[in-house]
């Protein structure tokens, strides 16, 4: 199975640690990836931003990286979400035949990590051990765009060490929402107070995410108040062994 | 309604004001809190929910497909059934029906059923200058038209007030109410005293509908405290405003909508009343039926082709009640009777884009986290149909004058245009700040901190270590 | 062009091309105890419910009533010597009842509700709404499981009155409180 890792342009720029560690986290699993390097971004920010034809370059660079390989493995819920379910739209409105047929071959193929290592790789025990109390936020894109359901917990609770504490309104979005917390900066700051409040609320020393970019509004929102709750992405999770 | 959504500023602008407001902020949370848990009780008692909602769906865009047939059918039914049919292709024909009912028996009042189409159309106002007065008789409505307020709720427009405030607009405005106290009974009881003359004499109601049968032409009224029965039921003439994607083709169908709604809507198994009617039953209720068949954009939106589905909307307002933007700014910020995440895209769909920056900002006004379209009772997409929006809203802007975000949208799409120029440009911006300003740093930055650049990109570092092998 | 030629061409062209999915009623609920659901949830929306057999219903009747005039319809399947039968009362006077009893067309179990059609032994709409006490008496053959059950049973030519508790309202802070507009207290008595 070839396997590529589309690390997305936030964690490329911002949190290039996500990355190494989904390829420690996989390649302790047996699966080698490639990186691509023709990857740039899913063209996500454009299409919800409304601008569909400043999606068609970011999307052609996404099909030249990755088009040929038998899975995409992503560490973003958000990421995979738009590759599954708004390539095509973007495709279409291209009138490009080629780049349509294209995104039918990788929006298929695109996973996010939790849903890699589940359904494709069947493991839920990836052999991690992290000894903390920890929160999880489930991000709306991989819940309900993609249904990823139970996978991120079901991970997270084979992890050795590690205790697992209910976040209250677990399920409501932090407010991010891309361009929205610019447009509309003032609700999204309304709605990312509420869900510090909630993960402070929780005890925990650790805020785990499959999104980097909720994770930065949250967390954000987290070092501003000064509450001693760190985040993290899965991954940088089910990375850590006993040696890390 | 003496108060009026024209010229409401943008959603944002109205946002923060509403934002202000704690005790808004305090009165959403807590109504929101408790009706979202309500529904998520009743709707796990129903075992094939899923099936019912694609149920629902499917006959809703049964009915939008051959939507001719079935008014006309719908037509031909009521007319056999002695009501008189009109059509109207605005709110201003529409308006000028009722008026023109009202006016032929010499009627200057007339009782309203609780309505959003009426109100979308501005019927109150439009009778007030025709010498005719609008009695809302919905306690919700009662409220706002007592406070001279604005409704923000599709189902409780008056969700925004809490009980104390409430008990003084009563006291202001009812005879007798002095004395009232704040227990929703009591307040509930004063509304049925203050109303119970006015139902007695009235001699028009003015209803809408929540379905239209076309195959037996039956109207379906769904409601809770029986204001609904008494506009009905007691007066000479009721003249009853429908819009166009009201109609379901058969009886059976109607089955599968009083499963969903209720549950949808009030979080109960069925609201208290439901009342069906044909045309007219002689001795039994009004014995002169007007029923006005509205268009007011909705043929508009049936022609777009994402946008469609919207029609399908049976106004049960679940998505308010979950959506985390809604419950935090309330209704009056989408300045429009159809608020929320379905008023975000049912006021552009009907209204058309790229005319007025206030309807052009509603597509924005959301997250898209998705809450709503997993709580919709006929499987709107609403996530999906927003983004279309937003599509046609920049697409409508092309060609004039660029914006700052369509020339940071144009510049990201020539950097993202291959992973060589990504790379440079990374560098370039010595790593995140570019990133920050394109999603616009001050912004984010009035409430959050922003993460540190770390020395070097994942792919500088993929490049320098061949993927960490050396 | 006219409004009803204008909204018609209008809809032809926006839906031309456009085609209608096949869709199928999904079942409803199939309860074991479909008599004894209905009495539960219909007492869950806080209205009496009295079971009795064809040989009590009388009795518990007339223990139901409350005092004062009581209207009931022509062809009530309960004979009420005291009761006015209602020829046409005016809102006024039927405001001046305390109570009315009617007989009902179906029962459904799932979600606690009777139905009216308003035929003989129920009467015309206005009276089952004005006088402030609705004693209601349904037979347990006429109790179904769920909604798609009692739809046939059902004539949409005539009108029709659901009916799920008495009268109420979450107008204020999504409180329910029973008690507006319609009847204010239901008592159903359920035969058999």
């Amino acid at each position: 199975m070839r396997v590529a890792l589309m690390v997305t342009c936030i964690n490329d720029a911002l949190f290039p640690d996500v990355g190494k560690a989904v390829v420690t986290l996989l390649r302790r699993l047996g699966v080698e990836v490639d990186f691509p390097e023709a990857q740039t971004c899913c063209g996500q920010p454009m299409v919800n931003t409304g601008y569909l034809d400043e999606a068609v370059p970011p999307l052609r660079s996404f099909v030249k990286a990755f088009d040929g390989y038998d899975a995409i493995v992503t560490p973003s819920g958000s990421c995979a979400g738009s590759a599954r379910h708004q390539h095509g739209i973007v495709a279409r409105r291209s009138g490009d035949p080629e780049l349509v047929a294209a995104v039918e071959r990788t929006g298929p193929r695109t996973y996010e990590l939790s849903e890699f290592l589940v359904d494709v790789l069947h493991v839920t025990d990836v052999g991690a051990y992290f000894p903390h109390r920890v929160t999880y936020h489930p991000t709306c894109h991989s819940l309900r765009m993609l249904g990823v359901g139970d996978k991120p917990t079901q991970l997270l609770d084979a992890v050795r060490g590690l205790e697992l504490v209910d976040l209250p309104r677990a399920e409501e979005c932090c407010g991010f929402g891309g361009t929205f917390a610019v447009k509309n900066a003032d609700t999204s700051v309304a709605m990312v107070s509420d869900k510090a409040r909630h993960v402070r609320e929780t005890g925990a020393e650790v805020l785990v995410a499959g999104d980097n970019s909720c994770l930065m509004n949250i967390g954000g929102a987290l070092t501003r108040q000064r509450a001693g709750v760190r985040v993290m992405h899965l991954a940088e999770v089910l990375a850590s062994t006993e040696e890390s | 309604m003496t108060g009026t959504f024209v010229g409401m500023p943008k959603f944002p602008v109205a946002a923060r004001e509403a934002l202000a407001d704690t005790q808004l902020r305090r009165n959403l949370a807590h109504a929101t809190a408790t009706i979202r848990d309500k529904r998520a009780r009743v709707v796990a008692e129903v075992e094939n929910w899923e099936e019912l909602r694609l149920a629902g769906a499917a006959i809703k865009d049964a009915a939008l497909a051959s939507l001719d047939e079935h008014l006309v059918r719908l037509e031909e039914r009521l007319t056999a059934a002695g009501a008189t049919v009109r059509w109207a292709r605005d709110a201003e024909e529409a308006c000028a029906i009722v008026a023109e009912v009202a006016q032929a028996h010499g009627i200057d009042e007339v009782v309203k059923v609780k309505s959003m189409v009426t109100q979308e159309i501005g019927l109150n106002e439009a009778l007030e200058a025709q010498g005719i007065a609008a009695w809302e008789t919905d306690l919700a409505e009662l409220i706002v038209q007592l406070g001279d307020d604005l409704p923000s709720h599709i189902l409780v427009p008056a969700i925004h007030r809490n009980r104390a405030e409430i008990r003084e607009i009563f006291r202001r405005r009812m005879d007798g109410a002095e004395d009232l106290t704040d227990e929703p009974a009591v307040l509930a009881g004063a509304a049925r005293a203050h109303l119970r003359a006015k139902f007695l004499s009235a001699r028009m109601a003015v209803s809408g509908a929540n379905f239209a049968v076309a195959e037996t032409g039956t109207l379906v009224v769904v409601e809770s405290e029986g204001n609904g029965r008494m506009c009905l039921t007691l007066p000479e003439v009721l003249v009853s405003v429908v819009g166009i994607e009201k109609v379901v083709p058969t009886w059976e169908d109607l089955d599968v909508f009083l499963r969903l709604l209720p549950r949808s809507s009030t979080g109960e198994r069925m609201n208290p009343y439901t009342s069906t009617w044909t045309g007219v039953t002689p001795g039994d209720g009004p014995q002169e039926v007007v029923v006005v068949l509205l268009d007011n954009g909705r043929t508009r939106a049936l022609a777009d082709q994402v946008g469609r589905q919207a029609l399908r909307c049976i106004r049960c307002s679940a998505c308010l009640n979950s959506c985390p933007v809604y419950e935090r700014v309330g209704g009056h910020a989408y300045g429009s009777v159809y608020p929320g995440p379905i008023g975000a895209i049912l006021n552009p769909l009907l209204k058309g884009v790229g005319v007025d920056e206030q309807v052009d900002s509603l597509p924005y006004a959301s997250s898209l986290c998705g809450a709503c379209f997993e709580v919709c009772p006929v499987r709107i997409d609403i996530p999906s149909v927003l983004v279309d929006l937003r599509s046609q809203v920049v697409d409508a802007h092309r060609g004039g004058i660029p914006s700052r975000e369509s020339v940071a949208m144009k510049g990201a799409a020539a950097t993202f245009s291959s992973g060589k120029r990504l790379g440079l440009a990374e560098r370039a911006a010595r790593l995140g700040t570019g990133v920050a300003a394109r999603f616009g740093a001050s912004a984010w930055t009035g409430a959050r901190d922003l993460p540190r650049a770390p020395r070097e990109s994942f792919r500088a570092w993929w490049r320098r270590t061949d993927g960490g092998r050396s | 062009m006219s409004a009803r030629d204008e909204i018609l061409a209008r809809i032809r062209t926006a839906t031309a091309g456009v085609s209608a999915p096949n869709s199928a009623i999904p079942a409803g609920s199939s309860p074991e105890d479909v008599v004894g659901l209905f009495a539960e949830r219909v007492a869950d929306y806080r209205a009496t419910v009295v079971r009795c057999t064809p040989r009590t219903l009388r009795a518990r009747l007339t223990a139901a009533l409350p005092e004062g005039r009581v209207v009931v319809p022509d062809g009530l399947s309960v004979r009420l010597p005291d009761a006015v039968v209602d020829d046409g009362l005016s809102p006024a006077e039927l405001d001046a009842c305390a109570a009315v009893v009617t007989d009902a067309t179906v029962g459904i179990a799932e979600t606690g509700t009777i139905v009216l059609d308003h035929g003989p032994g129920q009467g015309r709409r206005a009276i089952t709404l004005v006088p402030d006490v609705h004693v209601c008496i349904v037979r347990a053959d006429q109790v179904v499981a769920d909604v798609p059950d009692a739809m046939p049973r059902l004539d949409p030519a005539k009108p029709l009155t659901w009916i799920s508790g008495p009268s109420a309202t979450s107008d204020i802070e999504l409180d329910r409180v029973e008690g507006v507009h319609g009847p204010r207290t239901l008592i159903v008595l359920l035969v058999g």
